[in-house]
């Protein structure tokens, strides 16, 4: 019973897909192909690779790169974008010691929402190493309305949370370029927007924000090119996205030791106690 | 418990044999998973993988319950309570790893089981029953996955949980007002959240009852082998400990090499990017993918595009989604061929590698693309394939197919000919 019903249900389910494989076969082949150049999918560009040490099976951090990501994120990035995933006292990861946080907390431009301790009004205060970044605005109508009715993103997570990742964000913040003269007129920027063709929608609402050399000046001696300095920032951003990158590397090879050994151990029990039955 | 050679438990000391007389709890393992049990001396590897399967469920537990001490149910707080297990919680990051890869892992080990049971016929006549009951695992992983997937109530998480909601909506009449009630409110929020929490938690400790009685199921007719034909004489077996036992040690230990490379090197590799930006009704992704390891499903959902006898395409989908695997608890009747393995089955052995597997790579593969372009119809043409498989090709198959000559044993599959001493024989007196 259970065989002539099953090829029967069989049947239907094929015949309703032949069905529609025939109507999409059909309307496929009857409707005009679009001109792919009127796609923002042509003009896209795939990123190019970021190279920072903190890809690959020996990932790590170069410190004094991160903390100079750190300045250029604090003069130039922090003016819109939070990082409210990420505390001050955080920083002393990177190398900054326990006072030099205490510093840059207290000095840092944006005040934290508090209570005054006397009338238990709202007020703002100076940021302690154990707040979070504070946001740039106090709310998501003011960050609309401050940008041209695009919300700026938070940046804690920004890097694993854009395809691409890494690459993706330093090819974005060098990626701006003037508009191409064929490009047509539905795919050109609006009022507001800049070309930049590793964006999905080609258009986007953040001006480039990496403009000339000498924009954020290094403690180090390095050339703050554009280029570099979105190769620095984009290393900072991979250390908010995932702080314990490190530890993980790190114990990840340990354990990956320890399982070898345990696994050539078990292989040699699993082939003494099989001797005699396989033996021949 | 199978065979009247498999040995029996002997207490070793005082303290067991008072134990054995009052709660033969080790009596229970020792039958189960110890030397007695006798197992098929001709096991392929294929057969590690039920017990990595059960390992991985372990490993969800475990880290589990510690990320739930840690993870908070509520919209407001969920996405920073999983952020804050990443940064703060001691090898939070580690626990958290592990789990979200640890799902992946145990549907890659519970398919190859899936599909070594497809192929050595370990559905049929008299194992019917343990096959049905991992069908009954199979949905209950499935619903356990989803329900964890909603709970970092990232993009993906919300808008996946609309999608996966939204089938309940395609049942005529009674279709919205039921998927409301499930919700807990028109779209995922909070209540939706708290009741999938709740469920993580408890369907995980339904499938370890489940899995016992697979298990319990399994040992009253024993294992199947890679040459499907049974177990004739205690030389076809050998005592599941120490045999398997220490090969599974090392099954276990290959795949924990390759499950601790993805968690300590490419932790992200599976997930989606979308589902580290927080959850917002506001703003629909641009295409809304189910995790990896649901693609074939939705693939064939989406194959569904034409209202066929006034059916609605959308319900033709869901149904035909639902049914690719309702179709796996009738298989043990649709499939009439009295021989098991697929290694004497010449045809069968055909469709499966040539066509069953490449037909669930293209599904799996349409699924992770838009619906657009080419992928539609060949999606199409997969999902066709998917269901004249199993419903039309497998029903049908065994009148035409001529098997090959069956070996007499195990012993003789594993010995050749020559060395196999006849069943019963004595040895010849010089």
């Amino acid at each position: 019973m259970v065989r002539p019903l099953g090829i029967l249900v069989g049947l239907g389910f094929c015949m309703a897909l032949v069905f529609a494989l025939v109507t999409t076969v059909w309307t496929m082949a009857t409707t005009p192909t679009e001109d792919p150049k009127n796609t923002p999918y042509f003009w896209q560009q795939e990123p190019r690779p970021a190279n920072l040490p903190s890809s690959g099976p020996f990932a790590q951090f170069d410190r004094v790169q991160l903390q100079r990501g750190f300045r250029v994120y604090k003069e130039v990035c922090a003016a819109c974008h939070g990082l409210n995933l990420v505390s001050f006292r955080n920083l002393e990861a990177i190398g900054y010691s326990e006072d030099q946080v205490k510093t840059i907390a207290a000095e840092w431009p944006i005040q934290t929402p508090s209570v005054d301790p006397n009338t238990g009004e709202a007020a703002m205060r100076a940021p302690i190493p154990t707040d979070r970044f504070p946001s740039p605005y106090p709310n998501e109508i003011a960050a609309r309305a401050a940008n041209n009715n695009a919300i700026p993103p938070d940046l804690s997570l920004i890097v694993k949370a854009r395809a691409g990742h890494q690459d993706y964000i330093y090819s974005l913040l060098t990626g701006y370029r003037d508009v191409p003269a064929e490009l047509p007129e539905a795919l050109r920027p609006g009022v507001g927007l800049s070309y930049n063709p590793y964006f999905a929608s080609l258009n986007i609402a953040m001006a480039n924000p990496l403009t000339g050399e000498g924009q954020v000046t290094y403690d180090d001696g390095t050339r703050a090119t554009p280029d570099q300095m979105a190769r620095d920032v984009t290393a900072f951003l991979v250390w908010t996205s995932e702080p314990k990158l490190e530890n993980r590397i790190k114990t990840g090879w340990a354990v990956l030791g320890f399982l070898l050994i345990f696994t050539i151990l078990a292989y040699m029990s699993y082939r003494s106690i099989w001797a005699e039955k396989k033996g021949r | 418990m199978s065979f009247p050679w498999a040995k029996e438990y002997q207490p070793q000391n005082g303290f067991m044999q008072w134990m054995d007389e009052r709660l033969p709890l080790p009596r229970l393992v020792y039958g189960a998973i110890g030397a007695g049990y006798p197992v098929p001396r001709n096991l392929n590897y294929f057969w590690n993988f039920g017990v990595l399967a059960g390992f991985a469920l372990m490993i969800q537990i475990i880290t589990g319950i510690v990320l739930a001490m840690n993870y908070a149910a509520n919209t407001a707080v969920a996405f920073n309570s999983v952020e804050y297990i990443m940064r703060d919680v001691n090898a939070g990051w580690l626990l958290r790893y592990l789990h979200m890869n640890g799902a992946s892992f145990f549907f890659i080990v519970v398919y190859i089981h899936i599909f070594r049971g497809l192929y050595y016929g370990s559905y049929k006549a008299p194992r019917e029953m343990v096959w049905l009951l991992g069908v009954v695992i199979f949905l209950l992983m499935m619903a356990t996955a989803f329900m964890g997937y909603v709970l970092p109530w990232g993009q993906m998480s919300f808008w996946g949980a609309q999608v996966i909601t939204g089938f309940f909506s395609a049942i005529p009449l009674v279709g919205e007002p039921l998927r409301e009630w499930l919700l807990g409110g028109f779209v995922p929020d909070n209540a939706a959240l708290n009741r999938f929490f709740s469920l993580h938690y408890l369907l995980p400790f339904v499938i370890a009852g489940v899995i016992i009685l697979h298990i319990w199921a399994l040992h009253i007719p024993g294992s199947n082998n890679p040459t499907g034909i049974d177990v004739k004489s205690e030389q076809d077996t050998v005592p599941f400990h120490p045999y398997y036992t220490s090969k599974d040690g090392f099954g276990l230990g290959v795949f924990l090499i390759a499950f601790c490379s993805v968690v300590f090197f490419a932790p992200n590799m599976l997930g989606h990017p979308d589902n580290y930006i927080p959850a917002n009704p506001l703003s629909t992704p641009a295409h809304i993918v189910p995790e990896w390891y649901f693609l074939p499903f939705y693939a064939i959902l989406k194959a569904f595009t034409y209202n066929f006898l006034w059916i609605d395409a959308k319900l033709w989908g869901v149904i035909a989604m639902f049914g690719s695997i309702a179709l796996l608890f009738f298989l043990p009747w649709l499939d009439k061929s009295p021989i098991r393995s697929a290694s004497y089955r010449p045809l069968y052995r055909k469709f499966f590698w040539f066509g069953l597997l490449p037909c669930i790579a293209v599904l799996g593969v349409v699924g992770a693309m838009p619906a657009e372009g080419l992928w539609v119809p060949l999606g199409q043409v997969a999902a066709l394939y998917y269901f004249a498989h199993f419903l039309i090709i497998i029903p049908m198959i065994s009148y035409f197919e001529k098997p090959e000559p069956l070996p007499m044993s195990i012993t003789e599959s594993v010995l050749g000919k020559a060395e196999t001493p006849a069943v019963g024989a004595t040895p010849a007196t010089a």
